[in-house]
């Protein structure tokens, strides 16, 4: 169903682009999908003024794996799940250096901080990761989210083993390379955080010695 | 009474910092957490004991008062019931004005009749669009007074005209759309049951029932942690905030559309505000 409807609405973005030329777009019925047109004729009334330095492009505008999930309220067709994990596995850039553990202790700051890319912060803040937001990690933390699954004893239960190092790398960097439509955010490939945030976050989860495997 | 309520503003302002996240236990936080909101409860019907009756009090005022440069008050605005009724109207808003042939809410109607009915210069009061210390926002106020309008009535919002459906259609969109650096849409954080961010429950606002009645029916509201009265277009634009998006509008379609969408999942929830919130 939902390759016919990709083009289908592929069809209607093309109708109601042309036609957004000469009268806004508009939905007859409240069944039917609403298009990218007329959702962007909302947007841009909504969003009039962005933040300096922001760009609609990076704030409103919706990439491919956006928009599928959201047209398909995160359940995309085997399909379209194929060609999301494909197209975000491309964009994960491993470090250079092969070295994919750092600081645990820095990793705790970052998974605790939820700070960073909202219009309340001042320009030039660091963002977290804001694990816990979503995340049980380690036991003496109680302030946990629970739209995630608990990460608790995370590396010691994978056995410390190379592969999960890499494997965790590559999630939070891209968590679409591994779960089509995840409602983890892309850390890496959006640039929330850096190539060392990154390490520092994995140390948390996979060092012996982070509070998370104690 | 003024004294009264400052009074019990101190109290309900220590309730909310004292709660400390990293004690001992996160049960006793949600214990605690769950006996504030109970306290809260109790206060809200309270005049004496609810701050957001002062916003309920000088909303009146305003309503009754000739401003603008045509020098008549709000009392000739038409709400949706009627030119000046003003009881169950916030219950049914959103909705389509036929002389503005738009979809409003009650925000934007009300805009409207100070920009047509006043001839108001409305740059100031959407200035003071979210109130601060010291600084009333008319808008906070008027809400209030004519959502109290509403209370012990039913959410019964009627979408028949093709402007509401488009505007339904689009909202529900919105609630699902994911986008900016962290993809986060409404649903992220309010489409699944008995989740919470850190400590904080999320309340499931993409199905009908109870949930749903139970928060749009508790807006607006007077926010302890914020001592201000706000309205569900701070809320949003609080969700917005977190999602990494620019900031919304005041008064926009998206907003609009949003609302009417979660109103009409809330369709047959009772009306009591303004609620006291965390
Ligand atoms: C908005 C919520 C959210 C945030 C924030 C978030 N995650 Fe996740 N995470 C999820 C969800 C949901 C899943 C499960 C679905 C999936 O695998 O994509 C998940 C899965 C994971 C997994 C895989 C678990 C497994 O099954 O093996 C890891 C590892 C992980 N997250 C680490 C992190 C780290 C580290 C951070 C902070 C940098 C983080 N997450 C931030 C929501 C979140
Ligand atoms: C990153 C998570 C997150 C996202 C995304 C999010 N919200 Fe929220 N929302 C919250 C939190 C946290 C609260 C406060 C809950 C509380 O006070 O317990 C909240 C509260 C609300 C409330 C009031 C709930 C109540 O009980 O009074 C509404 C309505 C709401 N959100 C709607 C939305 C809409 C619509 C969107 C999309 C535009 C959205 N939210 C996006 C986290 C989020």
């Amino acid at each position: 169903m939902t390759s016919t409807f990709t083009t289908y609405m592929g069809l209607v973005t093309a109708l109601a682009t042309a036609i957004a030329v000469v009268t806004l777009p508009t939905a007859t019925d409240a069944a039917d999908p609403v298009s990218p047109a007329l959702l962007d004729t909302y947007l841009k009334a909504t969003f009039k003024k962005l933040p300096e330095g922001w760009t609609w492009d990076a704030r409103v505008a919706q990439d491919e794996t956006q928009r599928i999930c959201s047209e398909t309220r995160n359940k995309p067709s085997k399909d379209d799940a194929a060609k999301i994990l494909a197209r975000e596995a491309a964009t994960v850039q491993y470090p250079a250096d092969g070295k994919f553990i750092g600081s645990w202790k820095d990793g705790e700051k970052i998974s605790q901080n939820g700070r960073g890319g909202q219009f309340s912060d001042e320009p030039g803040t660091v963002s977290g990761g804001n694990c816990y937001a979503c995340h049980q990690m380690a036991p003496k933390e109680l302030s946990y989210g629970t739209i995630g699954p608990s990460l608790l004893n995370y590396g010691r239960s994978k056995g410390y083993a190379e592969a999960e190092v890499k494997a965790a790398y590559a999630k939070i960097y891209n968590a679409q390379s591994a779960v089509a439509c995840s409602n983890m955010p892309r850390f890496g490939f959006h640039k929330v955080l850096t190539e060392q945030q990154m390490k520092d976050v994995v140390a948390y989860l996979f060092d012996p010695e982070s509070p998370v495997n104690k | 009474m003024r004294k009264y309520i400052v009074f019990i503003v101190s109290i309900l302002a220590v309730a909310v910092l004292a709660p400390a996240i990293n004690s001992a236990s996160a049960q006793t936080a949600a214990v605690d957490s769950e006996k504030e909101i109970e306290r809260y409860r109790e206060m809200i019907n309270d005049p004496l004991a609810n701050p957001g009756y002062l916003n309920v009090d000088r909303g009146e005022i305003l309503w009754k008062t000739a401003r603008g440069a045509n020098k008549i008050s709000l009392e000739t605005c038409d709400l949706g019931e009627g030119p000046g009724k003003l009881e169950a109207a916030f219950a049914k808003l959103p909705r389509h004005f036929k002389d503005a042939d738009r979809v409003m809410d009650l925000e934007q109607r009300l805009l409207w009749c100070m920009e047509k009915l006043q001839a108001l210069d409305t740059a100031d009061v959407k200035s003071r669009k979210f109130g601060s210390p010291g600084k009333y926002s008319d808008m906070e106020d008027l809400v209030a007074f004519i959502a109290n309008k509403s209370n012990g009535l039913k959410f019964a919002v009627a979408v028949a005209h093709p402007k509401e459906k488009e505007m339904l259609a689009v909202g529900e969109a919105m609630f699902y759309a994911r986008h900016s650096i962290m993809d986060f849409s409404c649903a992220t954080c309010h489409a699944v049951d008995g989740t919470r961010i850190r400590l904080q429950a999320l309340p499931n606002l993409s199905e009908p029932g109870k949930t749903v009645q139970q928060t749009m029916g508790s807006w607006p509201a007077y926010r302890v942690s914020q001592s201000q009265s706000r309205t569900m277009q701070h809320r949003l634009f609080d969700c917005y905030r977190q999602m990494r998006s620019p900031p919304p509008d005041y008064a926009s379609d998206g907003l609009t559309a949003l609302t009417l969408y979660m109103n009409t999942l809330a369709e047959g929830g009772v009306i009591n505000v303004p609620s006291i919130k965390r």
